[in-house]
């Protein structure tokens, strides 16, 4: 049953506004919509300048990370009733803090992606593979790190993060992750090359545990704990 | 604004009581200097001292104290234990339970000489 649903969204054009605003729009929606459609009624049939990204549409991709109601979130992952916009409460929607804005909603990644590079995201390893061409491992191995292969880099977590706000550079949790799917993994080499990157200035000790991260991902990935084991294995390897 | 996690506000009291212990240090280097012109003006700083109104802010002196201890070990124990980690939420309310089961005895014991004598 459709109802109408009041957004707030923060508005930004580099070429017209000195200053990010907010802008009501009311529109209407089903309790079952996600905060995605209903932007995208909004731009459709309201104001076609409004700008954001997306792709996929179903919490894949990891295009559409934002702020909704003060806590990041992937707009096509919280439907119009999580946050009670059925109920008449206002739904605000904010570009994620820490990064640049560079149009409405839409934010800078690039820094966010220079850092997950840094951390090496890939396999190193210096033997060459088995004639099976094949590297295997055992079940219990790869469950190690299953958590941190979920990771959809949408940038939930470093943009929750407080540190991240506050230090340009931080490489931030979503890096840490992505060099824990890799430092863990039993076929990898690149162990240490990652852990001294990670052991340095602004990495993982950078990080004061306040948790947000975890809340914010959407692939329930333990941000916070995949930070403490790196942590723990420089402390303990040395 | 970022409506963060329980953890945010911890973290966020840890830096304030941090601070504020902090500035409760300088202000005790400064008064035990006087002791360096002579015990009179020492003494005549001590009223500072037996004033209700100061007792009472001693009294959030010991719980920020206590808060940033018991805080502190949380936050110790969730960089050794994966269990703490999975158990954020549960930690935070044994935090701010043995904070308040400390810090409000404490009042009864630091008060009670200076309102009901
Ligand atoms: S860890 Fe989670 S929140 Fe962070 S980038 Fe990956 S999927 Fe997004
Ligand atoms: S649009 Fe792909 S994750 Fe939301």
């Amino acid at each position: 049953m459709a109802t109408q649903v009041t957004l707030k969204i923060l508005r930004y054009d580099p070429e017209k506004d000195k200053k990010a605003h907010f802008e009501t729009y009311e529109v209407e929606a089903d309790p079952l919509d996600r905060i995605l459609d209903v932007l995208n009624t909004v731009k459709w049939y309201k104001d076609g300048s409004l700008t954001y990204r997306r792709s996929c549409a179903h919490g894949v991709c990891g295009s559409d990370a934002m702020r909704i109601n003060g806590r990041n979130r992937l707009a096509c992952k919280v439907l119009v009733r999580d946050v009670g916009g059925d109920t008449g409460k206002k739904i605000q929607i904010e570009p994620m803090l820490g990064f640049k804005i560079l149009r409405d909603l839409v934010v800078d990644m690039d820094p966010f992606f220079e850092k997950y590079k840094s951390i090496k995201p890939y396999l190193i390893n210096y033997e060459d593979a088995p004639a099976s061409s094949e590297r295997l491992q055992s079940a219990e191995d790869r469950e190690i790190f299953d958590e941190t292969t979920k990771c959809i880099l949408c940038g939930a977590c470093s943009g929750s993060c407080p540190p991240y706000w506050s230090n340009q550079d931080f490489i931030g949790p979503a890096a840490i992750v992505n060099a824990h799917r890799f430092i863990f993994d039993s076929r990898d080499q690149g162990s240490d090359e990652r852990l001294a990157i990670l052991g340095q200035g602004e990495g993982v000790f950078r990080c004061r545990t306040v948790y947000n991260c975890t809340d914010a991902c959407p692939r329930d990935i333990p941000v916070t704990k995949a930070i403490e084991q790196i942590r723990r294995a420089m402390l303990y390897n040395r | 604004m970022y409506r963060g996690q329980s953890g945010m506000w911890l973290w966020i009291l840890h830096r304030l009581t941090g601070v504020g212990i902090l500035g409760f240090l300088f202000l005790h280097i400064a008064d035990t200097y006087l002791v360096g012109f002579g015990a009179e003006y020492f003494n005549e700083l001590l009223f500072l001292y037996k004033n209700p109104p100061f007792r009472v802010l001693e009294w959030f002196l010991v719980g920020a104290v206590l808060f940033h201890g018991f805080n502190g070990i949380r936050v110790i124990v969730m960089d050794f234990w994966d269990k703490a980690v999975d158990n954020h939420k549960l930690l935070v309310q044994i935090t701010i339970i043995a904070f308040f089961v400390v810090w409000l005895p404490s009042g009864y014991f630091m008060l009670k000489p200076v309102f009901f004598h």
